[in-house]
């Protein structure tokens, strides 16, 4: 039954926020500052994102395979490798890191 | 996938994946209901990572200018992929499409891959020895590098990787990257200071105050 609350609480809670950025009145958005703003946004979170999956274990930072593995599809994007191409690397070069080290 | 391992049914597997529909927002409330943490922690922490949807649909809600009615469906796609294949297109209809063809299949191939996931996550083992944990991080860092053109968005990602890292293991799950969000209004100010400061006898309109109020709002 907790698993439901939880459950529950989070698809109501994710969605709102969802609907919340969209609702925002246009009068607010077209303030340079907002668009600014949102466009650098993005950035900053995918950036927080792609560091915390790329070094955390948990609340714990380690450095492992993954690591590897990342900095081979940042290779493959200086490149200009499509874009599976890229998720591919990662994938491949982190497998053979973790083979090799066990 | 990884919640039929921490004690979920398959049935609450996959309403998870149907309704939450945010892939972080779903391994962290996995995650944290697997570590015993109670219901409401656990949502709490899936609660604060699905919270950046609503910058993206900030983004994208100037862009699609969606009418009124649609926008409630159109929500439940606001995630990290639909956002930056929207923000690619160089026009309005096809940022417009963009968003529709990545919204319908992944909403699609998400939850066909959650109920496989849920059915064979025995038959698949240790899905970290095929090196597959590398590929969320990578699809990210393919997403992002298109979008570090200038010295500000490189500035900006930097201030949130150290925010994001430093933060991790001090702050409850999904606090550290709304805090590495601040990392944008921080170069923004720093900027607007600096122009300031580069025409100190000009007089300052209006605009620029009214940016630099928003800004240390933001800030804050």
């Amino acid at each position: 039954m907790n698993v439901w609350i939880a459950i529950t609480v989070t698809a109501i809670g994710c969605y709102a926020v969802k609907l919340i950025g969209l609702l925002v009145p246009e009068g607010v958005l077209e303030r340079p500052l907002v668009q600014r703003l949102a466009a650098l946004l993005p950035v900053a979170l995918l950036a927080a994102l792609t560091a915390q999956q790329t070094f955390a274990d948990g609340r714990l930072l380690i450095l492992d395979a993954r690591a590897a593995g990342l900095a081979a599809a940042a290779v493959a994007l200086l490149l200009r490798a499509p874009f599976l191409l890229v998720v591919a690397v990662a994938v491949i070069v982190t497998a053979g890191v973790r083979a090799m080290t066990g | 996938m990884t919640s039929a391992g921490s004690g979920l049914s398959l049935a609450q597997t996959c309403v998870l994946s149907l309704l939450v529909f945010t892939g972080a927002s779903q391994f962290a409330l996995v995650g944290a209901l697997a570590a015993g943490g109670n219901p409401f922690t656990a949502a709490a922490g899936a609660f604060f990572l699905g919270v950046r949807n609503a910058f993206y649909g900030l983004r994208l809600s100037q862009l699609l200018a969606l009418p009124r009615a649609v926008r409630p469906f159109a929500a439940q796609w606001v995630i990290d992929e639909t956002t930056v294949v929207a923000l690619a297109q160089p026009t309005r209809r096809a940022a417009r499409i963009g968003f529709t063809v990545t919204g319908l299949p992944l909403y699609v191939l998400w939850n066909l891959t959650t109920l496989l996931g849920a059915l064979g996550a025995e038959a698949i083992g240790d899905t970290d020895a095929w090196g597959l944990d590398a590929a969320g991080p990578a699809v990210f860092l393919a997403l992002l590098a298109p979008m570090l053109k200038t010295t500000r968005e490189r500035a900006v990602a930097g201030i949130a990787i150290i925010l994001g890292l430093a933060l991790l293991p001090v702050l409850p799950a999904g606090v550290p990257v709304l805090v590495a969000a601040a990392a944008a209004p921080v170069v923004l100010w720093a900027e607007g200071r600096r122009k300031t400061d580069e025409r100190r006898d000009g007089r300052r309109n209006d605009r620029q105050n009214d940016r630099q109020d928003g800004e240390q709002e933001a800030a804050r």
